[in-house]
C-alpha cells in the first residue's frame, strides 16, 4: 500500500482504502500490504481489522507467535517491531508495513543455533505446557536488551507483561538472569 | 471486530482533516482502540493511522520545561535520562504502566485518550446499560460490583474510575495539552461525568493532540509517584499518588507542595484542599496525616469500593514522607 497524504477530505464523505477520493468509488474491503518478516518480505491482501498476529498464524503460517488473550493481557503474542517488543494482538498489520518484523521463528541462527535465551530457557527448564514460552522468549531478549534485566527484581517487573498459567515463574528469572549474564559477557 | 476503512495520515494536517469526518478514529500505539474494537465498545468506520507521522515523537527536555511529542512511546518517555532527573513522578508514572510490550507501543497522546477499565463499559454484549457508551441507557456498575470504582468527582449516571497513572503526574504539575489551535491544562481536558459521562475529554472533532508540555518547578524534581495495587506490577492502581515538595531554606518547612491521585477518582484528580493545609507548615508526620485526609472530602462510595476513602490519602501521606526522608 502507497501512504497517501490527504489534504481535503473527499467531498463525498468515502475514503477508499489507503486513498481519499472525491469521487463515488466504494471503500475496497482488502489492502495490499508488504511485510517483513525474519528477513524476508511477504505479499498480503487482507482486510485493514486484520491484526498482525492474525496475519502471521492464520495467512503466513508463523503460528510460533501464539494468541492467548488477544487482548493485550497476556504476552503471548510478543513479536519484535524494529527491534522493540510489542503485542502483535493489538497491532494492526496495515500499521507496521515498512518496519522490520521478527518472530521467535527468526531468533535462531541460520544453522539452528539457538538464541542465548532460547538455550537458557531449556537449561533452566523454564516452561511446563511451553504455550507462553515463545512470547517470554522474545519478551525477554527485549528485556535483556533494553538493560532491564539487572537484578531479579527488575526481571520479574519487566517480564510482567508476560503471565505463565503453569506458574513457571521462578525457572523464567532464573533464565532470564543466566542468559543476560552470557550476553554480557 | 467490525471491519474499517484503513487511511494513513502522513502529516498532521491530514490527520485533523481526517479526524473531523464522522465516524474517524485515529489509531497510534492502538493498545487502546483495537481492544475496544475487539469488545465491541468502539466500531470506527474508518481508522487513521497517525503511527507514520514523523517529528511528532520528540522529547525535549530542560531545566524550564519538558515538552514531549504526542508520538513519543511511553517506554522512551520513562527511560528519559532529564525526564528521570527534573520529573522523576512522571517518569514513575510511566514505568508502573502497563507492561513493558505496551509501554512500546502506547504514545503520550493516545495515553490521554485512554478510556476507563469499568468492566460495565468494556462488556456491551452482556451490559447494556453504560451511559458512557450509551447516553441516558443507565449505569450498570451502580448496584454492581463496584471495587474498583471510583469515590471522588462521580456522579448519578457514572462511577467509573479514570485508570492510567501518567495524567496523574501531569495534573500535580500543571502540565498543558497542545491541541494545535487550543492549549488546555492536562486537568481541564479531563472531564468529570456530571450528566455527559459520555465526554470524557474536552477534545473537538477535527483536533489532535500534538505534544504535551510540563512546566519544571522545584517541587516537580523532588517528586514521586506511588502506586498501590492488588499485585505487585502490571495492573491498574488501587490508589496512586503523585507528589511533589519543596521546602524552606531550614529544609523542614513546606514552601510547595502537589498532590493528585489516581485510581479513586473519574478523571485525573488535583488535591488542592491538602495542598492548601500543608503550605507553611513543617514536615511533621501527624501534620501530612491530618492533612492527607482532606483529599476525600466530598468522596461517595458504593460499598465494595469503600477500602479507597481510607486507603487514598494513607498513599499521600507515604508520598510526602518518602520524599520528605530524601535531601
Amino acid at each position: 500500500m502507497t501512504s497517501q497524504i490527504i489534504i481535503d477530505p473527499p467531498e463525498d464523505g468515502h475514503f477508499r482504502n489507503g486513498v481519499a477520493t472525491k469521487g463515488l468509488t466504494p471503500s475496497p474491503t482488502t489492502l495490499s500490504l508488504r511485510l517483513t518478516i525474519n528477513g524476508r518480505d511477504h505479499a498480503l491482501e487482507i482486510e485493514p481489522r486484520v491484526t498482525l498476529l492474525d496475519a502471521l498464524r492464520e495467512r503466513l503460517h508463523l503460528t510460533g507467535t501464539k494468541k492467548g488473550c488477544d487482548h493485550g493481557q497476556c504476552g503471548a503474542c510478543t513479536v519484535h517491531v524494529d527491534g522493540e517488543r510489542v503485542l502483535a494482538c493489538l497491532t494492526l498489520a496495515a500499521q507496521v508495513e515498512g518496519r522490520t518484523i521478527t518472530t521467535i521463528e527468526g531468533l535462531a541462527d541460520e544453522d539452528g543455533t539457538l538464541h542465548a535465551v532460547q538455550a537458557a530457557f531449556l537449561e533452566q527448564d523454564a516452561f511446563q505446557c511451553g504455550y507462553c514460552t515463545p512470547g517470554q522468549i522474545m519478551s525477554a531478549v527485549a528485556c535483556i536488551r533494553e538493560g532491564h534485566a539487572g537484578s531479579d527484581e527488575e526481571i520479574r517487573e519487566y517480564m510482567a507483561g508476560n503471565l505463565c498459567r503453569c506458574g513457571a515463574y521462578p525457572n523464567i528469572v532464573a533464565a532470564v538472569r543466566q542468559a543476560a549474564q552470557e550476553l554480557r559477557s | 471486530m467490525r471491519d474499517f476503512s484503513y487511511l494513513r495520515a502522513d502529516n498532521i494536517e491530514a490527520a485533523r482533516n481526517a479526524a473531523a469526518l464522522p465516524g474517524a478514529m485515529l489509531l497510534a500505539g492502538g493498545t487502546t482502540l483495537i481492544d475496544l474494537a475487539k469488545c465491541g465498545v468502539v466500531e470506527p468506520a474508518t481508522v487513521i493511522d497517525i503511527s507514520h507521522i514523523e517529528g511528532l515523537n520528540a522529547i525535549d527536555v530542560t531545566a524550564d520545561r519538558a515538552l514531549i511529542g504526542a508520538l513519543a512511546k511511553m517506554s522512551h518517555v520513562a527511560d528519559h535520562a532529564e525526564v528521570k532527573s527534573l520529573f522523576p513522578a512522571v517518569s514513575e508514572a510511566l514505568w508502573q504502566a502497563a507492561s513493558a510490550q505496551l509501554r512500546n507501543m502506547a504514545t503520550i497522546g493516545g495515553n490521554l485518550m485512554q478510556r476507563t477499565r469499568c468492566p460495565y463499559f468494556r462488556d456491551p454484549a452482556n451490559f447494556p446499560a453504560c451511559n458512557k457508551r450509551e447516553p441516558g441507557s443507565g449505569c450498570s456498575a451502580i448496584g454492581g460490583v463496584t471495587r474498583g470504582h471510583a469515590v471522588l468527582g462521580v456522579s448519578e449516571a457514572c462511577i467509573a474510575t479514570y485508570p492510567e497513572d501518567l495524567a496523574v503526574a501531569l495534573v500535580a504539575f500543571d502540565a498543558e495539552v497542545d491541541l494545535g489551535e487550543r492549549r488546555l491544562t492536562v486537568e481541564d481536558f479531563f472531564l468529570a461525568p456530571g450528566a455527559t459521562a459520555e465526554q470524557e475529554h474536552d477534545i473537538r472533532p477535527g483536533e489532535v493532540i500534538t505534544a504535551i508540555e510540563i512546566p519544571g518547578s522545584a517541587a516537580a524534581r523532588r517528586s514521586t509517584y506511588i502506586k498501590v495495587r492488588d499485585r505487585q506490577s502490571y495492573e491498574f492502581a488501587a490508589a496512586s499518588a503523585a507528589v511533589g515538595l519543596e521546602l524552606e531554606g531550614d529544609g523542614r518547612t513546606i514552601r510547595d507542595i502537589r498532590v493528585a491521585l489516581g485510581g479513586v477518582a473519574t478523571k485525573p484528580w488535583r488535591a488542592r484542599a491538602v495542598e492548601d493545609a500543608l503550605k507553611g507548615k513543617a514536615l511533621d508526620e501527624a501534620t501530612i496525616r491530618e492533612a492527607s485526609e482532606l483529599a476525600m472530602q466530598g468522596a461517595v462510595d458504593h460499598g465494595a469500593n469503600h477500602y479507597k476513602i481510607a486507603l487514598a490519602p494513607r498513599v499521600i501521606a507515604r508520598a510526602i514522607l518518602k520524599l520528605g526522608e530524601t535531601a
